[in-house]
């Protein structure tokens, strides 16, 4: 393929991919009505990443460039993995320390009202 | 899926791994898309981490709060013929995005076949649910403000949740609005044949469209982390 063409697809996959957006979505909001637990995160980050995944490479047509353009995008999101590792112990070490000196919340929420 | 690729000069690209050193390790072009393309992709990847940003530090005061957290399928929950329906506008607004992004993926395809009207009217298919979207943000904005929700307090828990709450998604609805102009800009141009006179070029159809659909990428993360969390 010549790099001027642009990208040219069959419109089947556009619809394939459409539709299983919507039912993906349909999954992450129907994980709202799960109890709380590690299988509702799990299933929330799942379909995260399944939707995040298809419009990248199909809607976003990441999936038929060359692989210097793939890893040059794709590679240096990953390291946000190291702040969010780092920010998670800051934040935990920053609540013990909250109890410590202040005591635990004394909030007492309102109801939801609509 | 990537393949061997022709330079200008005739030389022929091998692919894959042998491909990336090859792509840069000689004094000529590194990424064989068109250039709009290339720095579009790059302004996608500086905003990548803006939005991680935002998320990461909501995750960091969520942590350390030791007020509790609202609970989000209550607070933005709508009561739908007399039953509580959780989180029911904030789906509603998912899916209008992504019929957005669905009918932005065909624009493109149409405008590669250089069906100019088809290609238009799916444009102002887009800008018009993309419009949609901000404007369901707003109703939800106004009917937290009047439930007391504030950047610094609010009635449910945690005050960091509405500064968490107008930063994250103020941020994406400005980039909705942004996206809606430059889609009407462009599909604009597409009508009138402005670049019909420019070699008959509709790659700018795809950058648009990459934007709107990097637009959608973060909704799914803002969804998936401060919605449904």
């Amino acid at each position: 393929m010549a790099a001027d063409e642009g990208q040219q697809h069959p419109l089947k996959i556009y619809w394939i991919m459409w539709g299983a957006l919507f039912v993906l979505s349909a999954f992450s909001y129907a994980t709202d009505f799960m109890q709380d637990g590690l299988l509702r995160t799990t299933l929330i980050l799942l379909f995260m990443f399944a939707k995040a995944g298809g419009i990248v490479w199909i809607f976003m047509h990441m999936g038929w460039e060359r692989l210097a353009l793939k890893l040059a995008i794709l590679v240096p999101p990953v390291f946000i993995v190291v702040l969010i590792w780092l920010m998670a112990i800051e934040g935990e070490y920053t609540e013990l320390t909250r109890i410590e000196f202040f005591g635990d919340s004394i909030f007492e929420p309102e109801e939801v009202h609509h | 899926m990537s393949e061997a690729v022709m330079t200008e000069s005739g030389e022929t690209l091998p692919a894959g791994t042998k491909g990336v050193v090859a792509d840069f390790s000689a004094d000529m072009q590194s990424f064989h898309v068109p250039w709009g393309k290339a720095m579009m992709w790059i302004f996608l990847l500086s905003d990548t981490f803006i939005f991680s940003c935002f998320l990461v530090s909501y995750m960091t005061v969520r942590i350390s709060t030791v007020d509790p957290w609202p609970n989000p399928s209550e607070v933005f929950g709508l009561t739908m013929f007399g039953a509580d329906v959780p989180l029911l506008l904030i789906a509603i607004m998912t899916f209008v995005l992504i019929t957005s992004s669905g009918t932005m993926a065909l624009a493109v395809n149409y405008g590669y076949r250089k069906d100019r009207k088809k290609t238009f009217w799916l444009m102002v298919a887009t800008a018009a649910l993309g419009a949609t979207f901000v404007g369901m943000q707003a109703f939800e904005w106004t009917k937290l403000i009047m439930e007391g929700v504030r950047p610094w307090q609010n009635p449910f828990g945690a005050a960091q949740f509405g500064s968490s709450f107008f930063m994250i998604t103020g941020f994406h609805g400005m980039h909705v609005s942004a996206g809606v102009i430059y889609l009407l800009v462009v599909a604009n141009r597409v009508r009138t044949g402005f670049y019909e006179e420019r070699g008959g070029k509709y790659e700018i159809v795809e950058i648009a469209g990459l934007y709107w659909h990097f637009v959608d990428l973060v909704w799914v993360f803002i969804f998936a982390f401060f919605y449904l969390w």
